[in-house]
């Protein structure tokens, strides 16, 4: 049975649509990567996962249990580390780890021995006395991933870990991530960075729009997609002119799906092709025609090129038409 | 303990709901108080300001012609009790605005997801905070009355002082943080504050007498919460304590001190009902 199963969920903010008809379903044991734009409904799913919000309509379950009908029973299967890190400054972290464990109504010699082992586990032994006011942002998602873990829940659902992060912090938490899979926890986390969830996911869904439109493993998804990508440039710069003369000339090459000039590159093409093959006559076409070839680099499709052919647009395109559109007020207020 | 070793969730373990309770209520109200502590301007500033309102305002009317007062009270004497209820009552009317600080700093919904046995210890925990500030506070200014001469309530009289200030304590407070779940944020809840606090004061017998007042804003004292309030702590200073005793004349009717608390009482519970309905929208 799935840990996690939504059904049919509707929700939206005033005029605005967050989530329309979302299915969505999570098996226990696994580091499942949610990925989408800004404002593709990632943090509206997860906190209705969190039961920080109801749906309008649609099914939610948690570890067999209904979280719209039974949602305390949810809270204490779920460890919820929200985007935006909310900690009190004038607490040390060691005190704020404390009263999420007496939320969870752990037994203070549980909570505190919990507490000296998360401490110790995440490095946070230098600081965790001092007050949260003087944490870096690293420290402050540290923290807060610590909280999340207190009770060790069977879920952890996190909402972009890694925004904003330095490499080095990005790095102790994903290794953090990878080893709490390996120790039996399940863990959710959304993202907008490709390269997260590649590097992180067993599984993984695209989001766009309120609803998820590709579901499956990262190798799954790209598989999926079919053919290599090879990148090739014929000088270092090429001027336009070039690089289509080159385009229409491998246009025509048997196996080529496509080819686009990357005007972002120095004008290098990019081609779909259908397998290895087809590398060979396109080096034979070069020759032929007394093409140089400065750079000719082949390789898998990459989530981007998934993310791509799902949606019609890339991840940045997709960020930029939303962002216009949100009603942050409207959100806000619902948050609060 | 019977639990299988020390990976078990100890949430999972069958504990009272009593237990649960307790365990967050405190860890909710320790935080308050480690603010408090860490920060405590509000507090001192929630002392010297009925200090300085006890010292200028009975220098201002010390030379008030005799018979200003029911009685032949001193001011200064008369003004004691209506700077202790307006302490607690401004004390009290602040409760919601660290609500709703976590409200919109995100704070609040780290407590709503976690498994509360309740969510009203997070009202319960404002409540036993703000009522233990308040009644610290009152303490001082009766304290500093006493050292200028104002005099001291007897055991009984003590008593009624502590019951009269924690019912207003609590009808505020409710009123408080009913206002922290329904307005939309910190700014417009200080404005209320703002509006509300002054304005009650000076239309109560806080500083000056009903017989004093013209008609209009006489009638406005004498159904000022406050008044209920100022009155039974009055008559606590004033000697022996009897309740039925007429404790003020308003153009209604006399008023006894029963009635002042009943008063306040009715005021108490009608506040909390009504709130419930928007403690139960944003909490539940």
């Amino acid at each position: 049975m799935a840990l996690i199963e939504l059904r049919q969920l509707n929700k939206s903010y005033g005029s605005v649509i967050a989530l329309r008809d979302l299915n969505l379903s999570v098996q226990e044991g696994c580091l499942f990567g949610f990925l989408g734009p800004n404002g593709a409904g990632k943090t509206t799913t997860l906190r209705i996962l969190a039961t920080l919000l109801s749906p309008d309509s649609g099914d939610v379950q948690v570890a067999g249990l209904n979280a719209l009908e039974n949602p305390r029973a949810v809270r204490r299967a779920l460890g919820y580390v929200a985007q935006e890190v909310a900690i009190d400054k004038i607490l040390t972290g060691r005190e704020l780890m404390r009263l999420q464990g007496d939320l969870y109504h752990m037994l203070p010699r549980d909570r505190d021995a919990r507490i000296a082992d998360l401490v110790e586990r995440l490095g946070m032994s230098d600081w965790i006395d001092r007050r949260c006011g003087t944490y870096s942002g690293g420290m402050r998602r540290r923290l807060d991933l610590a909280t999340g873990l207190l009770h060790r829940p069977r879920l952890l659902v996190l909402d972009e870990p890694t925004v904003g992060l330095d490499i080095e912090s990005r790095a102790a938490i994903w290794d953090l991530l990878r080893r709490l899979v390996s120790q039996g926890t399940s863990v959710l986390l959304s993202s907008h960075y490709l390269e997260e969830v590649e590097a992180l996911a067993d599984r993984m869904a695209i989001i766009d729009g309120g609803t998820v439109i590709a579901e499956g493993s990262p190798d799954d998804l790209k598989r999926r997609l079919g053919g290599d990508r090879v990148t090739l440039r014929v000088r270092e710069f090429s001027d336009e002119d070039e690089s289509q003369r080159v385009q229409q000339l491998l246009n025509g090459v048997e196996g080529v799906i496509q080819v686009v000039v990357n005007r972002a590159q120095g004008h290098s093409l990019n081609l779909v092709i259908e397998n290895d093959a087809v590398v060979d006559r396109l080096r034979g076409r070069l020759a032929d025609a007394e093409i140089p070839v400065f750079a000719l680099a082949q390789s898998r499709p990459s989530l981007d090129d998934v993310y791509l052919q799902a949606t019609g647009r890339t991840l940045m395109d997709a960020e930029l038409a939303v962002a216009g559109q949100r009603d942050v007020k409207q959100e806000r207020r619902q948050s609060m | 303990m019977t639990s299988s070793g020390c990976s078990a969730p100890i949430s999972e373990q069958e504990r009272g709901a009593f237990a649960e309770l307790s365990q967050e209520t405190l860890a909710l109200t320790r935080r308050l108080f480690l603010q408090l502590i860490r920060r405590p301007s509000t507090l001192i500033a929630g002392v010297l300001q009925p200090l300085i309102w006890l010292i200028l305002f009975g220098a201002l009317f010390a030379n008030a012609p005799d018979g200003l007062l029911p009685g032949g009270m001193s001011y200064g004497r008369f003004l004691g009790a209506g700077v202790i209820v307006f302490t607690a009552f401004s004390g009290a009317l602040n409760a919601g605005l660290p609500v709703m600080f976590d409200r919109e700093f995100g704070f609040l919904n780290r407590l709503l997801v976690a498994p509360l046995r309740s969510r009203s210890s997070i009202v319960l925990a404002s409540v036993i905070y703000i009522t233990a500030i308040s009644l610290l506070q009152s303490l001082a200014i009766m304290l500093t009355a006493a050292l200028l001469g104002y005099g001291w309530p007897g055991a009984a009289g003590l008593l009624l002082v502590m019951v009269t200030l924690l019912l207003l304590v609590f009808a505020v407070t409710a009123l408080s943080l009913g206002l922290a779940f329904a307005l939309p944020g910190h700014i417009e809840l200080i404005a209320v504050i703002f509006v509300t606090n002054l304005p009650l004061l000076f239309a109560s017998t806080a500083l000056a007498p009903l017989s004093f007042m013209p008609s209009w804003l006489g009638w406005l004292a004498a159904l000022n919460p406050l008044t209920f309030a100022i009155e039974p702590i009055r008559a606590a200073y004033r000697g022996p304590l009897d309740l039925s005793a007429v404790l003020f004349e308003a153009p209604y009717g006399d008023v006894s001190g029963f009635a002042c608390l009943s008063v306040l009482v009715v005021l108490t519970i009608g506040l909390f009902l009504l709130i419930r309905p928007l403690l139960n929208r944003k909490l539940s």
